[in-house]
């Protein structure tokens, strides 16, 4: 018998797991969305000795988790992935499905949605329930230029891949209950096409900007490389991380690796702030999803001035400095 | 002879995008034209396994009338044949539906078919889905964010990061790939090149009824998603201007915005009274 209440699953994706919290920022969604629907959330998980993945998502609020447990799933593999769960969606019917955005997700959910018949969005930013009690699906086109709403009217489960860092994970708390619904691995399985030949793993920077809270984005109105300097003194303070823009990664003020915008990072900051940059739509594109944006910068017609929440019209190195100075105050008090 | 397939898609050139800096809004329909870059490192791909192993390259696109312009360059850069489906039928076509439409196209037009390239991901929608769901259409082994291949006999190779991890996969053709645009770096179209491709080049046009879609079938209904409304990612905003001394505006920003700036860093930064 199925339950009466329907189902919001997230899939268990535990790969990468202290770096890529997706998995957990996406049961906290889940559980935000369930009571406007009356849904309950579900984790659905494969693999082989996952007990800790199982025990931490009902820590960070799945209601119940689906399990299929054995040595061959110990790997990702498309095929059978697509395949075991392709199974569970039917038995169970979920009535919205949620797959973070990593590598093996965005793989996974397009061949899931093709064989469950229904419609898949990419990559979303947000997640809510619309006045008709659809999953209404924001998600960036055009290296994030432009946001498209998207919904799944009718075929279910409503899918979506969520990108990475759109959401907050709620605190762990073991006390939670969740129920395990183990389900057997079928005796046979369609034979595996695809053979893993080898597979290595490569070592991830620890820190990521795209998942920092705080950003220190700066460009060419900090005034020289020296200058620049600061922001790092800055970000240190907030335990945020510094981001760029091209002109000044060019002039090697700053690595590639912290470029901001359409040729390199998307960040989402809760708080960000923006030093002498004009705002050349390559780099606003970066921050959509930035919280509040505070922005520095002597012409206060830059077009970065206008977008930000807090537009302060003053010398960017100048600020920065009073910046750091009243923050170390205050952060001593 | 090894038959390939590479699906590609004209998208609007995003540098070149028309800003509309008063309603903040990309002109779109003053875009120019040109192969999805992920697709044209497919098209690459296809073209050095046709150099290494013969074989003979369809190239297929979906799109406006226009989208011809893609077919006729890959074709001035070495393919053998374009596939244009375009019908208003198949407009505004999710990826469900689009991957629907390519694998009737492929049964019809190349039944026989060892190898699908697809790019990555588009740079307009940037779902990267057609390519996993066109596997799936097809029910061939597929693997996407491939960055290396390698053929031997009817094996293929390929490498590719997934997440962090660097896979080596084989499998038996047929098959299907997404190219990432890591390893495969486009040829440059020569002007003589390209004028013979719009000259002499075989591009078959190909309607729904061709493909003997049912007389229903409309890409905007068939498809399971519906776009509700597509908005500027930069709202404008009504914003807060402060000016004055450094030091003052900065005791101004704290007094306004502690509470939200210290609720960022996880510290109280509220002035001790």
């Amino acid at each position: 018998m199925m339950d009466a209440k329907r189902n919001i699953w997230v899939f268990g994706d535990y790969r990468n797991y202290f770096q890529n919290r997706v998995t957990l920022q996406l049961l906290s969604r889940a559980a935000d969305l369930a009571p406007k629907m009356n849904a309950s959330v579900g984790a659905v998980v494969l693999g082989d000795n996952i007990n800790e993945y199982v025990n931490e998502y009902i820590a960070h609020g799945a209601r119940k988790v689906y399990l299929i447990e054995h040595p061959f799933l110990a790997r990702y593999s498309i095929e059978t992935y697509t395949t075991l769960i392709e199974s569970l969606a039917r038995k169970y019917q979920p009535d919205i499905f949620l797959v973070g955005a990593t590598s093996f997700g965005r793989e996974l959910a397009p061949r899931l949605a093709k064989r469950l018949g229904t419609g898949l969005t990419a990559d979303c930013i947000r997640l809510d329930i619309n006045a008709d009690g659809l999953l209404e699906q924001t998600a960036p086109s055009f290296g994030g230029n432009l946001l498209a709403k998207i919904v799944t009217p009718v075929s279910r489960p409503q899918m979506a891949t969520v990108r990475p860092g759109s959401f907050q994970e709620i605190a762990h708390d073991s006390t939670r209950q969740g129920m395990v619904i183990c389900e057997p691995m079928p005796k046979k399985l369609p034979g595996e096409r695809m053979r893993l030949i080898s597979y290595e793993r490569k070592p991830l920077r620890v820190q990521r900007i795209e998942e920092a809270r705080v950003v220190v984005c700066g460009g060419r109105g900090m005034g020289s490389k020296n200058k620049f300097k600061k922001l790092f003194e800055l970000a240190q303070l907030l335990g945020g991380e510094v981001g760029a823009t091209r002109p000044v990664v060019y002039s090697g003020w700053a690595d590639p690796d912290a470029l901001v915008g359409q040729a390199g990072k998307q960040i989402k900051p809760q708080v960000l702030f923006s030093f002498g940059i004009s705002g050349a739509i390559q780099h606003t594109a970066g921050f959509n999803n930035a919280g509040f944006v505070i922005a520095v910068n002597k012409n206060p017609n830059a077009t970065m001035m206008k977008i930000a929440d807090v537009a302060i019209v003053a010398d960017a190195n100048q600020f920065c400095s009073a910046l750091i100075k009243e923050l170390k105050k205050r952060i001593r008090n | 002879m090894i038959k390939l397939i590479v699906c590609i898609k004209q998208v609007p050139m995003v540098s070149e995008l028309p800003w509309d800096a008063h309603t903040r809004t990309l002109k779109r329909e003053l875009a120019e034209g040109m192969m999805n870059p992920a697709c044209s490192h497919a098209l690459e791909a296809a073209l050095q396994v046709k150099e290494k192993h013969g074989g003979y390259i369809t190239v297929m696109t979906m799109g406006p009338p226009m989208a011809e312009e893609v077919l006729r360059e890959a074709i001035a850069l070495g393919a053998d044949r374009g596939i244009l489906l375009t019908d208003p039928r198949m407009a505004g076509a999710d990826t469900f539906v689009t991957s629907y439409i390519l694998a009737r196209a492929i049964e019809k037009m190349c039944p026989d078919f060892d190898l699908v390239f697809c790019g990555c991901n588009t740079s307009d929608s940037e779902t990267a889905q057609v390519g996993p769901q066109l596997s799936e259409e097809l029910n061939i082994p597929g693997a996407a964010y491939v960055e290396k291949l390698d053929l031997t006999g009817r094996t293929l190779r390929i490498q590719r990061l997934s997440d962090n991890f660097l896979e080596t996969i084989e499998f038996e053709l047929p098959g299907l790939i997404t190219l990432t645009t890591q390893h495969y770096q486009p040829r440059y179209v020569t002007l003589s090149g390209l004028q013979q491709a719009f000259e002499q080049g075989e591009v078959v046009p190909v309607c729904a009824a061709d493909l003997g879609l049912d007389p229903e079938f409309k890409s905007t209904k068939n498809s399971p998603t519906r776009i509700l409304d597509v908005f500027s990612a930069v709202a404008q905003n009504k914003n807060l201007v402060m000016t004055g001394a450094p030091q003052k505006v900065v005791e101004q920003l704290f007094k306004k915005f502690d509470d939200k700036i210290g609720g960022a860093i996880g510290k109280d930064l509220k002035e001790k009274t």
